[in-house]
């Protein structure tokens, strides 16, 4: 009987988490920004059917990056897990932190025990009743869950990204300099991304049942310049 | 409660109902011999009009020969552009109207685009079928369904019978014990240039008359401010008629009637 080589379990998580950083920094990046009425997210997405960014419940919104087809798959299960959760209890019951300690769950369940990670970073989304109490989940290919305020950027190159961004929001900005900051920060010095490469969605606080809303590439064309 | 996971080939896709019943919830009433006695709802009637449909239903539920309930809403939004409104056990009709909004938000969720007008009016056939079992033991829900499609930029309705058949009309349905006598005002009144106003003012009629002969239909209740449910779905999406206009409404409905006794007392 022939034996398998030892690795290291160190070696084997350092492979994998490699593995995944490498294809989730193939794809482009995406921002998340508190503005003064809601959250805006907005991806370089070039496609207008294959979508980034999504609802999940009335005040929920998703958001990956990496592989599609994975980050895709996460997305429909957090739908079914919170249109399940909304129908035996009461639509009240349905909050981001949950999903958001699922989605933990089952990427570090996966990125232990499978041959292959998730390629993917995703975002979890709620707007509260005011600003304080927006959440921002941001769920890596391992699992680690990490709860940010303000802004928080998925993807490649995400620390160059976030640095762009810093300087910029001191203060909450408007949907249409949430907008143009995240553009800005998403395009860095060398490129100049317009409307049509932008895949943009809000959380909107105004009292409507379902906050998530599409912008459209006339709506974000306006919004960025003005 | 875990998060569904499920194989590609062995997936519910964007059917809700698929989804509850592979967690193990079963939706509707399974067929145990017997019957039971539940409150009742009312009188629904939608017509066309030139721009999309109006709705309307009385607020009243009954059991047996007793009001249980005087405010109830039988006629819902089911989605922005369509809506439905329900007759028959109120029990039963209230959870197809639940499953119903949340098939069609589901669906939307999990496909990216709204299911087509058509499509809808079929999912709610389904739910019809489904409570078959439960409607042979008395606990019958007749739901109309319209809305406004936005492939053709027209208003569309249809009723069901019991077993989930789906019929399409093209000028108006009505559902309920009153539904003889409010189909027959709106039949009598109803025009192909009809406007929303003229068409808000035959459904309010409609179920005016229906009140006054059928016993189980609710009128509009002044005391109380309780006035039918009533609303349009255009181009706009869903409009639910505000409680003032309809007020006025019933007024001049009022007025028309003493002048039809001679403005005397009988």
């Amino acid at each position: 009987m022939s034996m398998p080589f030892y690795v290291a379990p160190e070696q084997i998580m350092k492979d994998r988490a490699d593995y995944a950083r490498k294809g989730i920094a193939r794809g482009r990046a995406l921002v998340a920004i508190q503005y003064d009425a809601g959250i805006a997210i907005v991806a370089e997405n070039p496609s207008n059917t294959l979508r980034k960014v999504s609802e999940i419940y009335d005040r929920i919104a998703f958001a990956g990056v990496g592989k599609y087809n994975e980050f895709d798959q996460l997305r429909v299960a957090g739908v079914r897990a919170a249109d399940l959760k909304g129908y035996q209890y009461s639509r009240a019951d349905v909050d981001a932190r949950s999903l958001a300690n699922q989605y933990a769950q089952i990427l570090g369940q996966t990125f232990t025990h499978e041959m292959k990670p998730l390629e993917v970073e995703i975002l979890v989304a709620e707007i509260g009743v005011d600003a304080a109490h927006d959440q921002l989940f941001h769920i890596l290919y391992d699992g680690t869950v990490l709860d940010e305020k303000r802004f928080s950027v998925l993807g490649g190159d995400a620390e160059a990204i976030a640095g762009r961004l810093t300087p910029d929001l001191s203060s909450t900005p408007d949907l249409a300099l949430a907008i143009k900051v995240a553009n800005r920060a998403l395009s860095g010095p060398e490129r100049n991304l317009v409307a049509d490469d932008l895949e943009v969605a809000v959380l909107r606080r105004n009292g409507a049942r379902r906050a998530f809303v599409r912008l459209d590439d006339a709506e974000v064309e306006r919004l960025l310049a003005n | 409660m875990a998060m569904p996971f499920f194989a590609p080939g062995d997936n519910p896709g964007a059917s809700f109902l698929d989804l509850l019943r592979r967690t193990g919830v079963e939706p509707f009433a399974a067929g145990e011999v017997g019957r039971v006695n539940v409150p009742h709802a009312t009188t629904c009637v939608a017509l066309r009009f030139g721009s999309g449909v109006v709705m309307a239903g009385d607020r009243r539920a009954t059991s047996g020969n007793l009001i249980s309930h005087r405010s109830m809403e039988k006629v819902v939004e089911a989605d922005r552009f369509s809506g439905v409104a329900i007759a028959g056990a109120a029990g039963p009709a209230m959870e197809m109207i639940k499953l119903f909004q949340l098939q069609l938000e589901h669906y939307e969720k999990v496909e990216g685009m709204m299911l087509s007008l058509e499509g809808k009016a079929n999912q709610l056939s389904m739910l019809v079928r489904g409570n078959l079992p439960a409607a042979m033991q008395g606990m019958v829900v007749v739901p109309i369904f319209a809305g406004f499609d936005t492939a053709t930029g027209t208003g569309r309705l249809w009723d069901y019978d019991p077993t989930g058949g789906r019929y399409e009309e093209k000028e108006y349905v009505a559902t309920g014990s009153g539904s003889l006598h409010a189909g027959t005002v709106v039949k009598v009144g109803w025009r192909s240039d009809l406007d929303e106003d003229g068409a808000v003012r035959l459904a309010v009629k409609a179920l005016w008359e229906a009140a006054d002969a059928d016993s189980a239909t609710g009128g509009p209740d002044a005391l109380r401010g309780i006035y039918p449910v009533t609303a349009t779905i255009t181009s706009n999406g869903w409009a639910r008629v505000d409680d003032a206009r309809l007020a006025s409404i019933v007024e001049e409905l009022l007025a028309e009637q003493r002048a039809r006794n001679g403005g005397g007392q009988r």
